[in-house]
């Protein structure tokens, strides 16, 4: 019965941080039904008015579309160009391969306002402001990290001495990378493309640099409105975008472990 | 398709293999018969492993020639050597059952679907394991994780199978059963087998013939009892079975070389091996105890004292050591006796000159 006192304020420490932690982005649900045009908490009223304006003033659905296509393009990118970047890297057996691995991590490191700097004064001349491929190639830039940290840290638990066995059963290089090779590494993959996909997708300070009133990112057209005046579509977007990525999480939380467990 | 099964020789020659100016390898050669069962036998970092994958293509050679059959291997990509490896670690496939992973050579080979299946429930049946297929190697032990990898190894009727310790990793038990199914196997293939060990008794058991390594060299090639009677080296003499080495001053007259050790003059029939130190090395079971002043008998005219320092009861055996008065000590094997001789007390030990062997010392010790 002593332990009954720590054990509660365990208990309660614990839930404290959880709600620390979650309320901010559930406080966004309420709001997003208010019946009057403001930001205001708790809301009053109730209505989806919001909800419409979103999916039917193009303004807003328009970037969500461009965000969602940036997203896709900077996943598939990021993760090709990342994953044989950690593969190299994890074969090489000189010091080259932590320089390079090193390089490729930079953007990561650096503060996001200088890099947007950088790639906005490089984008000026190149003309590729306000581009698709000027943000898919700023956001791949940013992304690809995340792939290289994942499918490495995947590479790292893989018995490369199974692909000496592949070779002694006939497998060419080739052949062994696509039977053996990858579907070991898919785990680390998959999570890296995820996390570029989310790093596109809800990237603002370089896209801010980049943009234009004609190709305009979800975060961008948030940002800008947020600026403008209080529109409560900011608290359904943030709704919609909570639901949709706390589903996508938690399909792949269910979907990782089972494949572990197999 | 058809796949052939008869063993293809394999033939080494003047084989060196360099890591910067470390050698493994130093003028290796070696020819392995067709269908012969070849163990490769030596101390750890003796370039065991290192010949086996030079001969599996998973590293490439410095310099020298490999043959598999009437082709010349050396700059063949590994997978088109169509050679047979089971590694100690298993290298089981773990996101494939085991059916799919003994399927995996044939696959790589083209063959169809129905026939392959066949190919993998008969290579399964041999290894005892088709009522496994559809299991994970997660879900196996270790001995038939190997057994596993061993039908993975064969289903595709290679004429050269290496397996590099493939029983390091389990018991002794489990050991000595697999060794008996190694060797069916290999007397159903036919293939030629070279197996890479360093437990004498399993190369012993298990081979028609023995390459013993030391330093990137071999040795000596022979069968286990070659090796244990007529070693070439001390080296060999030492690795394989229990001996005793005498160390003296030798002089060599005709056919015999005599070595003077505390007094006593010890004979051997041959003459000095090289300009060098000379050393006899004698069997356990070659050498008698007697008690001391017996004198030279049947035959025994080897004869030096010494006193018992260890006895060890052996069941059907007794085993001495003694140290000998001039020095160094003799194991001895003899019959258990009715009233042995204790610890401490002066004998002598006696053997036939033609029962012992005349060496080179090369500086081994028998540590191992
Ligand atoms: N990639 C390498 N780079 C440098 N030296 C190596 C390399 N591979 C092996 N060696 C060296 O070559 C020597 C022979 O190694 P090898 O693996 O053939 O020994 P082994 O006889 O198989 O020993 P064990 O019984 O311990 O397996 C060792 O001294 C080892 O350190
Ligand atoms: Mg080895």
């Amino acid at each position: 019965m002593r332990l009954r006192l720590p054990r509660l304020l365990l208990g309660l420490t614990c839930l404290l941080i959880a709600v620390w932690l979650v309320a901010p982005t559930l406080v966004v649900i309420p709001m997003s039904f208010a019946d009057k045009k403001s930001l205001a908490f708790p809301p009053t009223g109730f209505s989806l008015q919001w909800y419409e304006n979103f999916f039917t003033n193009p303004q807003w659905f328009g970037s969500l579309v461009t965000s969602a296509k940036v997203a896709v393009m900077v996943a598939l990118v990021a993760t090709v160009i990342g994953t044989m970047a950690a593969i190299g890297i994890e074969r090489m057996k000189s010091r080259t391969g932590g320089l390079i691995r090193a390089v490729l991590i930079t953007p990561m490191i650096v503060p996001g306002v200088v890099l947007a700097v950088g790639v906005y004064a490089v984008y000026l001349d190149t003309q590729l402001v306000g581009t698709w491929a000027g943000y898919v190639l700023a956001h791949t830039l940013l992304a690809i990290p995340f792939v290289v940290i994942a499918v490495g840290a995947n590479l790292a638990v893989f018995d490369a001495r199974l692909e000496t066995a592949a070779a002694s059963l006939g497998a060419s290089r080739l052949k062994t990378f696509f039977t053996i090779t990858l579907p070991l590494i898919l785990p680390g993959i998959l999570s890296g493309a995820l996390f570029a996909f989310v790093t596109s997708f809800d990237e603002v300070i370089v896209s801010l640099f980049i943009t234009s009133p004609q190709l305009k990112t979800l975060p961008v057209q948030i940002f800008s409105s947020m600026t403008r005046d209080a529109d409560p579509t900011v608290a359904a977007v943030g709704s919609l975008i909570f639901m949709a990525t706390s589903l996508i999480i938690g399909l792949g939380l269910i979907f990782g472990t089972r494949r572990r467990g197999a | 398709m058809t796949l052939a099964s008869k063993g293809a020789a394999i033939d080494i020659r003047g084989v060196s293999k360099f890591y910067g100016n470390f050698t493994a390898l130093d003028d290796v050669s070696l020819r392995v018969e067709p269908g012969e069962f070849m163990s490769f036998l030596g101390p750890s970092g003796s370039g065991k492993t290192t010949t086996l994958n030079l001969i599996a293509g998973f590293t490439d050679l410095s310099t020298g020639e490999i043959r598999l059959g009437e082709r010349s291997i050396g700059h063949v990509p590994a997978h088109k050597r169509n050679i047979g490896v089971v590694f100690q670690h298993y290298a089981l496939f773990p996101h494939m059952t085991v059916a799919a992973n003994v399927a995996y050579p044939l696959k790589q080979r083209g063959m169809g679907k129905a026939e392959r299946a066949q190919a993998v429930e008969a290579s399964l049946r041999k290894v005892q394991l088709e009522s496994f297929a559809h299991r994970y190697p997660s879900e196996l032990s270790g001995g038939q994780q190997q057994r596993v990898a061993l039908a993975r190894a064969m289903v595709f009727n290679p004429s050269l199978l290496l397996m590099d310790e493939p029983l390091g990793a389990l018991d002794k038990k489990l050991r000595e059963v697999l060794q008996l199914e190694i060797k069916r196997i290999h007397r159903e293939l036919g293939s030629t087998f070279v197996y890479v060990t360093h437990d004498q008794e399993e190369a012993l058991v298990l081979s028609d013939r023995i390459a013993v390594f030391n330093k990137g060299r071999i040795e000596q090639v022979g069968t286990g009892h070659e090796l244990y009677t007529a070693p070439q080296t001390l080296f060999v003499g030492q690795f394989i079975g229990e001996s005793s080495v005498l160390r003296g001053p030798h002089r060599s007259a005709g056919d015999e070389t005599a070595l003077t050790l505390g007094g006593a003059t010890l004979t051997v029939p041959g003459a000095a091996k090289g300009e060098g130190p000379q050393v006899i090395l004698l069997r356990p079971e070659a050498a008698t105890v007697q008690a001391p002043g017996t004198g030279p008998r049947d035959g025994r005219t080897n004869v030096v004292a010494g006193t018992v320092r260890e006895m060890l009861y052996l069941g059907s055996a007794m085993k001495y050591e003694v140290a000998l008065a001039g020095g160094g000590h003799v194991i001895a094997r003899t019959a258990t006796q009715e009233s042995p001789f204790a610890i401490g007390s002066p004998v002598e030990v006696a053997w036939n000159p033609k029962d012992s062997t005349l060496l080179a010392d090369d500086g081994s010790t028998a540590a191992l």
